[in-house]
């Protein structure tokens, strides 16, 4: 098997070393350089922009700006990408309005960098400003019902029985609002495109993107292209965490300049830019809790509320976590979003449920707290069997063993209950706990396979590879189907000139891409055995594919003493060079449709907190995980513990800062921008527990880029009121809050 | 980024001379601040006069028992110093407080005690900021004033110095040496920062064309009974929100020398002489600690965000106390 292996990532070496090239590394002949000129006032309206002296510069090949921006597409719709939320999507250079602080206005573009970015300094954009509101209480009166269009947005369930007749009576409430600010992705790269502009006219796109497609189409769409004058290779992002699922403006800007100017072109954003992109949204939430003495829940209340923009209605899954989690007769859910002078928000690692799970694993909590019962104890009692809002069955939920083996491991049991009841020293320690959940998803995905005589196999699917180990965790399903070694597969990606593949997003690659990979080799060993049935004296006469393995780069019978055929000898009895086939995996819905698929987790933080100058030092973490089948536990743990130090940051340090005056976001920078570094990261034990699923899609995968961040902010701001005795209920939990 | 001049200056008088006649040259070492400023278009120099080439890489003892540090000696070689690390570990401990390993290979001594604030405001060149543009004003009053300053602010600025090392040189009570163009000349440390008042874009004392050469330490080091503490929004790599430098010479379980220097809270490390006379000839306990954190933030001013630091203020000074006397650094 060489699923299940550690296996190291199969592109790990070409990284280190610099071979791999990301967006902003691709080069051309005669490339040029553009840089974006942004707008420092949040709504208002361009009066002129005055580009004369940056013009004036030699080298300065041309400054665009709504003024000279050629017109393109009219219609929303040619905008839309396919992650677009509802509403119109920005159009930068489009017309004189100001949308949003940091909005693009202009394009500088020059023979070098260095002189783009010298020039793009000398631009002059006087502007209007008009009113502008920035502040989520006071808009949260025009919360609404998101407009419709977000692919995997679901409305939050009807409400079960009667949540709030319940909760006022029911003999232990809470009830409290938790919050957290605007929070920016910053992944290590940041977001380029180079477009080569080939001798035939066709542009070669290398876009910082999730979906080689999306970006595709879009420039399709908006610039009135067909796919064929299109390419798009991406073979490497530097990360993503969905701040490249939507193409982002530096891809229309480039593709802009290199249109009227008839030169490739490329556009970096700085670090300061990268906080003019979207975000994990501003979000409010109230949620009231009513149980029974013995902890049975008896009414659950969700209600929250994100900001958006006041262009499109960007929307996530925040609350619906709370109707499947907890087994509660009672609950009402509520979501709306509001609209503030920024930019749209965006998709960020575990999309809604870190949001919603912050909330509702805090208010457990709570509640626990008010019962004085063990929090993980309150968590069993009211453990959901079934999909309460559905009314179907879990396809799997090993979310059980999570809360076992992740409590064994922390020791969970020495816990004592009372908050401040344990020390170290001067120090207060806390241990706190929360429950995280995701949803298994799966999604078309297409791949295409060649296996040649020499034994060597190449697959191919235009995903990506964000950094979670696509390229590795798909070599080994495809070596281990057809039997060979790894280093004997070579599987590529990131390129729409391969069979499309979902978008890179939702934590469902494996899932989706892995079962096309699947059938794909599925296709090949079908092939193989029916042309080595054609051999003489062949063992494999009237057998199916059930009766055979393919193992060491060979063909046997599963049972028996047969010898195993070699490929190499069955593709040259049949006179073949290569072998190549193509397969489309589909999710298998009317099975699907009939469960609901989750991916789970457990996560167990002990802090120490000084309590005299407020600071919280997280000092060790478990996380227990039920996602299915585990491809790769090497490249799996490293997603957990990215999640992890992600929820770290969430629960103790970032903050995209809001300058209300001025509508802007002030600390865009890495140095004031704080994520956390080696000495806020502690020793993380990520354990991954059984489960089987042969629902979620033939691999039984359920994906883990994004369940190990759910939780952990809840579960960080538990242990800090078991520590302290202080409930922080507005992240991020900096020293100021605990003086 | 500005087009600009370099010249690699071969000696002092060179670099002098060059800085002498071109108003908006600059000196450069480390880089480490100045790059920065100048890619965001916060400062804009006609000229960089590398001064990396002049010989003040040396750390020497004095005939009088101090210590002259070059000012091109290396935040790292500094802190790990065997001379500073045995008699002015107050210094050291500053120093790998702030910044990155990497950053403080760079990073000089003259540059340090020149970098400028982190403030978000003065980080924007899209934005109004006295310090950066005369006369345009100071957002951070109304805005997010988490970093900012509680001590010695005017209308005009609340920006703080974010230097560690130089708390602990307040502290010390250094001399920084400076070369001009009418020669050389010493400024006490306490002079050498200045405080924002009407003139937030002058951070020090410097006149034009003067460059840092040394900075010395008198033979003073209280090598047995120094902290410096650091209050932050994460373990490493934050500037400070408040730190304080403690140091103390006790003699027969008596405050028989202090020095008290914070960081984090105004427009120059802060030293308050007064706080000290309140430890000298007193037994220390926490008591009188609690005391002189009062009294150093008797005129403090929050400004909303950062109200927090004057009550910070007064639990660091106690804590940094408390470890002085202890010995130790840091917890
Ligand atoms: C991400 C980051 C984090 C940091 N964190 C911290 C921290 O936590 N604590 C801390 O204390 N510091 C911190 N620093 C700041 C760092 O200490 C300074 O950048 C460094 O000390 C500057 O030294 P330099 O030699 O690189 O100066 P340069 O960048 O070369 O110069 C800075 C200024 O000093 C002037 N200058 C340099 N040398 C002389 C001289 N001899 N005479 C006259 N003028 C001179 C230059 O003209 C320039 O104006 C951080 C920096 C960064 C980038």
């Amino acid at each position: 098997m060489t699923t299940g292996k550690p296996h190291d990532r199969v592109d790990g070496r070409a990284k280190v070393t610099g071979q791999a090239r990301y967006a902003g590394e691709f080069s051309a002949p005669d490339l040029v350089h553009g840089v974006v000129v942004t707008t420092a006032i949040a709504r208002g309206k361009i009066v002129r922009i005055d580009a004369a002296e940056a013009l004036a510069l030699p080298g300065v090949l041309q400054v665009f700006t709504h003024e000279n921006a050629p017109r393109l597409a009219w219609r929303d719709r040619s905008w839309r990408d396919m992650v677009a939320p509802g509403g119109s999507p920005l159009r930068p250079l489009h017309d004189a309005e100001i949308q949003f602080s940091g909005q693009p206005v202009a394009l500088v573009v020059a023979e070098s960098f260095e002189l783009a970015r010298h020039a793009a300094g000398l631009v002059v954009v006087v502007v209007e400003a008009a009113p502008h509101q920035t502040r989520l209480a006071e808009v949260e009166a025009e919360a609404h019902e998101p407009a419709r269009g977000k692919k995997g947005y679901t409305p939050p369930p009807k409400p079960r029985g009667r949540a709030d007749e319940a909760l006022a009576a029911a003999p232990v409430r809470v009830e409290a609002t938790y919050e957290h600010p605007a929070l920016h992705h910053n992944p290590m790269e940041p977001h380029a495109t180079t477009v080569v502009v080939e001798a035939d006219g066709n542009l070669t796109i290398h876009d910082k993107t999730q979906g080689v497609g999306n970006s595709r189409d879009y420039v399709c769409k908006v610039f009135g292209l067909s796919t064929d004058q299109v390419r798009v290779v991406t073979p490497f992002v530097g990360g993503g965490f969905g701040s490249g699922l939507r193409p982002q403006y530096q891809l229309f800007l480039a593709v802009l300049a290199a249109r009227e100017l008839r030169r490739s072109v490329r556009v970096v954003l700085t670090r300061q830019q990268m906080f003019t992109l979207g975000y994990r949204p501003w979000t409010r939430q109230r949620v009231a809790l009513g149980a029974e003495r013995d902890g049975s829940l008896r009414a659950l209340v969700h209600e929250a509320v994100g900001n958006t923009s006041r262009f499109e209605d960007y929307c996530e899954n925040v609350v619906p976590w709370s109707g499947v989690l907890y087994e509660c007769p009672n609950t009402r859910l509520e979501y709306g979003v509001a609209p503030l002078d920024l930019y749209t928000p965006i998709d960020a690692r575990a999309p809604g449920a870190v949001t919603g799970l912050w909330a509702l694993e805090s208010a457990i909590d709570e509640l626990a707290d008010a019962l004085d019962l063990d929090p993980l104890a309150l968590r069993l009692r009211n453990y959901a069997e079934e999909d309460q809002d559905h009314r179907r069955p879990f396809s799997s939920k090993a979310l059980r063993d999570c809360y076992r083996e992740g409590a064994a491991r922390f020791g969970w049991h020495r816990r004592s209950r009372a908050p401040r009841s344990m020390r170290a020293g001067p120090l207060q320690i806390g241990w706190g706990m929360a429950t995280g959940i995701w949803e298994a998803q799966q999604a078309p995905s297409q791949a295409k396979a060649l296996l040649t005589a020499d034994g060597r196999l190449h697959v191919a699917s235009a995903s990506g590879e964000i950094g979670p180990g696509t390229y590795t965790i798909m070599s080994q399903i495809a070596a281990e189907q057809l039997g060979l070694p790894i280093a004997a597969v070579r599987f590529e990606l990131g390129d729409t000139a391969l069979p499309p593949a979902m978008i890179q997003g939702g934590s469902a690659t494996a899932s989706s891409v892995g079962s096309a990979v699947l059938a794909v080799c599925k296709a090949l060993q079908h092939s193989l055995l029916k042309l080595a049935q054609t051999m003489p004296d062949s063992p494999f006469a009237g057998r199916g594919l059930d009766d055979v393995v393919f193992l060491d780069r060979g063909l046997r019978l599963r049972s028996g003493t047969a010898d195993a055929v070699p490929i190499a000898a069955i593709m040259r009895h049949a006179g073949l060079g290569s072998l190549a086939e193509q397969a489309t995996a589909i999710p298998d819905m009317a099975r699907q449709s009939r469960y609901t698929s989750n991916a789970h987790s457990a996560v167990f933080v002990e802090v120490a907190v000084d309590e005299a100058l407020g600071t919280v030092t997280v000092k060790r973490v478990v996380s227990a995980v039920a996602g299915g089948r585990i491809l790769n536990p090497k490249t799996a743990r490293s997603q957990i513990l990215g999640g992890v130090v992600w929820g770290i940051g969430m629960a103790l340090e970032e903050h995209s800062m809001l300058d209300h005056g001025l509508g802007r976001f002030v600390n865009h920078n890495l140095g004031e921008y704080h994520v956390p570094v080696h000495a806020d990261v502690p020793e993380i034990d990520v354990l991954f527990v059984e489960e089987r699923d042969d629902v979620v899609n033939p691999l039984g995968v359920k994906g883990l880029g994004e369940i190990g961040i759910v939780g952990v902010a809840a579960a960080i701001a538990n242990a800090v009121f078991h520590a302290t005795g202080r409930r922080i209920r507005e992240l991020p939990i900096t020293l100021d809050k605990l003086l | 980024m500005n087009p600009f001049g370099y010249t690699r200056a071969g000696d002092v008088a060179e670099a002098v001379r060059t800085a002498a006649s071109d108003g908006a040259a600059q000196f450069i070492a480390g880089g480490t601040n100045l790059v920065d400023l100048m890619k965001e278009r916060i400062t804009a120099p006609s000229r960089l006069i590398d001064i990396t080439r002049l010989p003040l890489r040396a750390v020497e003892s004095l005939p009088d028992g101090g210590l002259k540090i070059g000012a091109l000696v290396s935040n790292h070689d500094l802190a790990y110093h065997p001379e500073v690390v045995a008699r002015y570990p107050l210094l050291s401990q500053a120093i790998l407080a702030g910044a990155s390993p990497q950053l403080r290979n760079m990073a000089s001594t003259g540059g340090n005690l020149l970098q400028r604030t982190r403030c978000y405001y003065f980080y924007d060149a899209a934005l109004p900021c006295n310090k950066r543009a005369p006369g345009s004003g100071c957002p951070a009053l109304a805005g997010v004033n988490r970093i900012h300053a509680i001590l010695g602010a005017s209308e005009q600025c609340i920006a703080v110095h974010p230097s560690d090392m130089c708390v602990a040189l307040a502290a010390l009570a250094a001399t920084v040496h400076v070369t001009g163009p009418a020669g050389s000349r010493t400024i006490e440390f306490a002079a050498f920062h200045r405080l924002p008042g009407d003139t937030p874009e002058r951070d020090t004392n410097l006149q034009p064309g003067e460059l840092v050469t040394a900075v010395e330490l008198p033979r003073q080091g209280f090598a047995a009974h120094a902290s410096y503490l650091k209050v932050r929004d994460r373990h490493s790599y934050a500037f400070a929100l408040v730190s304080v430098a403690a140091a103390l010479e006790l003699e027969d379980g008596k405050i028989a020398e202090a020095r008290l220097a914070l960081g984090g809270v105004a427009h120059k490390p802060w030293r308050d002489p007064t706080a000290e006379d309140l430890l000298r000839g007193r037994s220390p306990d926490d008591a009188l600690f609690a005391r002189v954190g009062e009294h150093l933030v008797r005129d403090a001013r929050g400004r909303g965000h950062n109200d927090f630091k004057i009550a910070l203020v007064r639990r660091a000074v106690v804590r940094a106390l408390q470890q002085a006397v202890a010995g130790g650094s840091q917890a």
